[in-house]
């Protein structure tokens, strides 16, 4: 059994510290991702008559465009792109 | 005291599409991904984020196929590995080498003990929050008494009594699990 000091906690916390969040969120995000996410921020990004559809009424402009609006998927959104 | 979902359990859940569970399983592992990349490998920060978001990736594209569900913390330390040689291996422009020659001395003895530090933190995850809080703001983001104080509004001798009285929790969490997990003798 090894033997934890308190030193030797000490030190085995210390040796993992926390990436950045954003880095832990962007891979959180992989399922929402591969449900189109991308796809749509980089749409909404080039296209700004569908990034003002979007913050003017999200689920609705998703649904216009033959996207399924995923709750998760439009949580993703609507922390991008504030209405 | 908190029960910590096992891996197994946890992984059993993101392959049947329970996307909470993959959240939580990216944040159970991502200290440990991370470190591997950046203490054993080494890699600079920019090509630290590329190795970890491809990491997770893969997980999440190829988790059906890890045999055995509790063995993800060895999976993913695979997986990180390779991905790190890759990554050195590319930017030293040279054509398919022994994975050898692109990896750092001590990366086992450096695995190994980011595999007991993994343990630690998972035990401490099973604390009160409180305590889960204040050992981690003190030695895994390096914030001082006096920062602890003001974040969380209480004098520094209470954060230091605090820390002491949390690490004793923590140790007599850790003894419980190993004294748990020894073989029986005989």
């Amino acid at each position: 059994m090894p033997a934890y000091t308190e030193e030797t906690l000490a030190e085995l916390l210390r040796t993992l510290p926390a990436p950045a969040q954003a880095w832990v969120h962007a891979a959180q995000e992989i399922p929402l991702a591969r449900r189109g996410l991308d796809e749509i921020v980089e749409r909404a990004r080039a296209d700004r008559a569908f990034r003002n559809a979007l913050i003017a009424d999200l689920e609705l402009a998703l649904e216009a465009e033959g996207y399924e609006p995923d709750p998760l998927l439009v949580e993703a959104l609507r922390a991008r792109f504030p209405s | 005291m908190e029960v910590l979902e096992t891996d197994a359990q946890l992984v059993a859940r993101c392959r049947a599409g329970d996307e909470d569970a993959w959240r939580e399983l990216v944040d159970r592992f991502s200290r440990y991904v991370y470190a591997i990349i950046v203490q054993a490998f080494r890699l600079p920060e920019h090509d630290a984020e590329d190795v970890f978001q491809e990491v997770f990736t893969r997980a999440y594209e190829q988790l059906d196929k890890l045999r055995d569900d509790d063995a993800i913390r060895p999976w993913l330390a695979q997986l990180t590995r390779r991905l790190c040689i890759d990554t050195l291996r590319s930017g030293a422009r040279e054509g398919p080498g022994e994975e050898a020659v692109f990896e750092p001395a001590g990366v086992d003895d450096t695995i190994a003990q980011l595999d007991e530090a993994l343990s630690v933190h998972d035990a401490l995850s099973t604390l009160p929050g409180n305590c889960q809080e204040i050992l981690d703001r003190f030695f895994a983001r390096d914030e001082s008494y006096r920062l602890i104080g003001e974040a969380l509004d209480l004098p520094s001798g209470t954060v230091a009594s605090r820390i002491s009285r949390c690490l004793v929790k923590l140790r007599t969490e850790l003894e419980g699990r190993d004294s748990a997990s020894a073989p029986s003798g005989g």
